[in-house]
């Protein structure tokens, strides 16, 4: 496939976190079907550089839907309107010649605006330090094979570990939850046997961080929508049930200690 | 001259004993005082968040820095293929010894025996450290781990997490960082761009850093600095590393006396999707696993114009199987990119383009049915849809290589310690382990040995005896002229007011060091490359447009810094490829070859590391050799066929 497109680019202009943005229009013309998202966005940079406007800032590294750190809302829509695509790996041939496209950054109050489209997902981390991880220090650990993992378990884990922390899902949802981000941690990590251990402790410890940060899930839905790797929300069930259960235990627990 | 400058510390003894009589004999910082020291990591991929989460966790105080927001998004992310392991789980004769054999053969014999050992040894802990972590490997439904075979190997040593195995390692080492960073244990700068190393009295006593939200230069101090920042690829422009990998931190390190060895090895991956036009900014890697199944071939009949499917079997030119009747389509990378340079040049290429050769699954899809190629390859063959647009289930897949690793980078002892004392080097940044030519599936393996098995140890031996010596005061002039250099230097790019952006002089750049210093070179080319950068370099420093201002974010001005250094790299890449005189692994010089165009070492000459120092500016690097001697292995012409 190959052939141009004429566009009208809405772009969201942003000097840092404080300053008031609007959007600038960029008339983009003759952009290969074949570029990319971000491709078409380096055209559109090195023509305004040209007439010395400063390019837009935008995030970015391995344009390949891996590292999660693009995205941008592409009318309206967390990574534009492929299904299962990051912003990165959608290509031009997905519009129309014609088309006016209104290019703006991520908006959750946990979000700030950094520049441009550029925001800050710092949050993220955050509930990870929380307790997103398994202990088991350098050195520590036996034979691989002597813990067999239930292939079923295996993959499941796998589904839910391909999150690449985009934050899509917070910038899709009404209340800008994180519900499919911190399910996602859990489901990977609470059906592994080495996961068990600290199961209960990571669920309370996740959710509740997720609480300070985000806002509450009402089962909309939308956050699977725009999720560039599909991510289940049958790993919010999950997530859930073992918070239930969690609150239960840990209570007890903490009696018994 | 100066030949202590490039004592590589190697232990005596025989070679399995090597690292454990270092280990016995290198002192230790008793648990109580490893608080006391503080050790500065750049780099949060694979080999940087291992090598700061294990630091932490024996004791040291931990400082890591990393340009990215998050920790997570090293590039190490996008490995897809998989982690080698001498495990010897599938019990096809693996073993310690064959994975140091291959290693050593894959690269040529051009790299150090003992430490390449060494990397054998440990690679069964890393899978053991990963699977504790739970990092989800493929496994079999008895619920043990499952293993593949990966190009250029003979047994099944590698194990995976679908396609997507570097995110996974990568996120177990980035959760066991964020364990240690909630611990208070680590102190993690993201968003922080380090632009120089700081030494003193020849020791590394810290590093500079500008923050990238708020352009704020300032220095921060440690006991040793560690560099963990990735490859230099991306001095080619296109490459299939992320687009913000750079030499910056390697390169500054050579300017203040780090040696910078085997510039000129760079390794092209077989398996990418041919570029497009113009406004490519990166080419993607298919993994080569495609190899296993896949059969790569073109049109005997360059003038062919049928399209693929209606091609006959007497009229496809499988050209790998035919020349390499044992390894066929597994050969190892720079046989199989070399081979496909040579039928694209000699205008049998397909594609609208004519610049790539098919890599066909209709084999395999008949033999074993389309669901089980999906569960496969399902993610790569989306990923090749969704960039060309092209089915790769009804017809054959394009490929063509593309610049991937550098095996080359600062070079380190056995200690994996710099020639800068108090610098180490770890992961894709150093020049160890794979000689002139990286086997698959050996750069993860590499990265975390050195994170989580290695430096742990050999930073102690270099920190036990300076217990008591702290480095130089915050005020001391050693870190504001550093300072006042980088913001001067940074600040600098905004006085140009040029008029071409620096993307233009990165893409100039990749294009010289593509045709001359890539996948073949010749003494003619790289005398022309050296005449072309330093032009290039002059015409950039004079002409680059970068706006806006360096008291915030400022993407162009980032990159003008990286691009600035590039440019100097690249003409050391050439100068080492011109005095290399041979051909090995991913240094083909057109000079150099047998009848049948298979790459001629010469050991008698060249059996050596080169390593450059810096000479000051404008000037060639001073070389200095390593030499290397096989005790264990007897270098032979490596055949495939
Ligand atoms: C597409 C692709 C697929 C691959 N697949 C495989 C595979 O299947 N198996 C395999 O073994 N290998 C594979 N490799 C190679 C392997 O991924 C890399 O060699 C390895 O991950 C490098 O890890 P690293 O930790 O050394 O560096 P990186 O992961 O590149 O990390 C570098 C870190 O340094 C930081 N940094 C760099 N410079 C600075 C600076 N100046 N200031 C601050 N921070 C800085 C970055 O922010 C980052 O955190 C693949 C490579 C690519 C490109
Ligand atoms: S769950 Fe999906 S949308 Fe949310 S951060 Fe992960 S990959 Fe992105
Ligand atoms: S740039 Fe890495 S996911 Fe898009």
């Amino acid at each position: 496939m190959s052939g141009t497109l004429d566009l009208r680019l809405r772009i969201w202009r942003q000097d840092g976190p404080g300053a008031p943005g609007a959007f600038q229009d960029v008339e983009a013309r003759g952009i290969p079907a074949d570029a990319s998202f971000l491709e078409m966005l380096d055209i559109v940079n090195e023509r305004l550089l040209d007439e010395g406007i400063e390019p837009v800032t935008f995030a970015h590294d391995c344009r390949e839907g891996i590292c999660g750190t693009c995205g941008v809302m592409i009318n309206g829509r967390a990574h534009g309107p492929e299904r299962a695509t990051a912003t990165c790996q959608l290509h031009m041939r997905s519009f129309a010649d014609g088309d006016e496209i209104v290019v703006e950054p991520f908006r959750a109050a946990s979000f700030p605006v950094v520049k441009d489209l550029m925001v800050d997902r710092q949050a993220f981390d955050r509930i990870i330090e929380a307790g997103g991880y398994i202990s088991a220090p350098t050195g520590s650990a036996p034979d691989a094979n002597e813990t067999p993992v239930p292939k079923e378990a295996a993959d499941f884990a796998m589904d839910a570990a391909a999150c690449i922390g985009c934050g899509a899902c917070v910038a899709a949802c009404p209340n800008s939850a994180a519900q499919l981000f911190t399910a996602a941690k859990l489901g990977h990590l609470n059906v592994l046997p080495q996961g068990q251990p600290e199961r209960w402790r990571r669920t309370e410890a996740l959710v509740e961080t997720m609480e300070e940060f985000f806002g509450s899930c009402t089962n909309h839905g939308e956050c699977r929508e725009a999720c560039p790797k599909e991510i289940s929300l049958d790993f919010i069930a999950l997530l859930n049930r073992d918070y239930l259960k969690a609150k239960v235990k840990n209570r007890r627990l903490a009696a018994r200690a | 001259m100066n030949a202590a400058a490039l004592d590589a510390s190697v232990p005596e003894g025989p070679l399995a004993d090597k690292w454990d009589n270092h280990k016995f004999s290198l002192d230790l910082v008793n648990p109580n005082n490893k608080r006391r020291f503080e050790v500065i990591v750049v780099g949060t991929g694979l080999a940087g968040a291992s090598a700061a989460a294990s630091l932490a966790e024996l004791g040291y105080r931990v400082k890591a820095f990393t340009f990215h927001d998050s920790a997570r998004r090293a590039h190490s992310i996008a490995a897809q293929g998989g982690i080698n392991a001498a495990k010897n789980y599938r019990n096809d004769g693996d073993s310690v010894f064959r994975l140091f054999y291959d290693t050593i053969k894959g690269g040529d014999y051009r790299s150090r025996e003992a430490n390449v050992y060494r990397l054998a040894q440990v690679s069964a802990n890393i899978i053991d450290q990963c699977a504790a972590q739970g990092v989800p490997f493929a496994r079999e439904y008895g619920g043990l781990l499952a293993n593949r075979s990966f190009g250029g190997a003979q047994v099944s040593r590698t194990f995976y997490a679908r396609g997507q195995t570097g995110q996974q390692l990568l996120l177990g080492a980035y959760q066991a960082l964020a364990a240690q960073v909630a611990a208070g244990k680590v102190a993690l700068h993201t968003r922080s761009d380090v632009l120089d190393v700081v030494v003193k009295d020849g020791e590394a006593c810290g590093i500079v850093v500008r923050d990238l939200l708020t352009g704020e230069v300032r220095a921060h101090r440690g006991h040793a600095v560690v560099l963990a920042t990735g490859g230099y690829s991306n001095v080619y422009y296109l490459s299939t590393n992320a687009m913000n990998c750079n030499v910056t931190a390697a390169w500054r390190a050579y300017r203040r006396g780090a040696a910078f060895a085997n510039p000129c090895y760079t390794q092209i991956h077989p398996t990418c999707i041919p570029a497009g036009d113009e406004f490519q900014s990166k080419l993607t890697l298919m993994s080569e696993s495609l190899r296993n199944d896949g059969r790569i071939w073109v049109p005997r009949r360059m003038d062919d114009a049928r399209s693929p499917e209606t091609i006959g079997d007497a009229d496809r030119y499988y050209y790998l199987e035919e020349k390499y009747p044992s390894f066929g389509n597994l050969v190892p990378r720079d046989v199989a990119s070399r081979n496909a340079k040579t039928v694209v040049d000699s205008g049998m290429g397909v594609g609208p383009l004519r610049n790539g050769v098919y890599l066909d699954f209709a084999d395999v899809v008949a033999r074993d049915g389309e669901q089980a190629v999906r569960e496969k390859y399902g993610n790569l063959f989306d990923m090749y849809q969704r960039i060309t647009g092209e089915d790769p289930y009804r017809a054959p897949m394009r490929i063509y290589p593309a610049v991937h690793y550098t095996m080359g980078g600062l070079w380190v002892d056995y200690n994996l310690m710099t020639t800068i004392p108090g610098l180490f080097a770890v992961g894709e940044c150093n020049f160890s382990d794979h000689g002139a030519n990286r086997l698959g599936a050996s750069a993860l393996m590499q990265g975390l040995a050195d994170g989580y098995f290695v430096l742990p140890y050999t930073i102690g031996g270099y920190l036990a005896p300076r217990l008591g010596r702290p480095p130089p005061p915050a005020d001391d002039p050693v870190f504001s002229e550093a300072v006042a250099a980088v913001a001067d230097r940074t600040r600098r790019w905004l006085a140009v007011g040029g008029t071409r952006s620096v993307d233009h002089y990165h893409r100039e750049l990749g294009r010289i060091v593509w045709d001359h210093c890539g996948m073949a070179r010749s003494r003619a080319g790289l005398e022309k490359a050296l005449s072309e950068i330093p032009a290039l370099r002059e015409e950039f420093r004079a002409d680059a447009k970068v706006l806006g201002t360096a008291d915030g974010v400022n993407q162009a001005l980032e990159k003008a810094n990286r691009v600035d250094d590039f440019m100097e790299l690249a003409e050391l890449m050439a100068q080492d490829a011109l005095h290399r005189e041979e051909s090995c692994g991913g240094h083909f010089r057109t000079e150099h070859q047998t009848p049948e165009g298979e790459a001629l070492r010469d050991d008698d000459n060249f059996a050596y590391a080169a390593a450059y120092f810096w000479p000051g500016p404008d000037r060639p690097g001073r070389l200095e050799r390593e030499p290397l001697e096989f005790e264990s292995v007897t270098p032979t012409r490596r055949s495939y066929k």
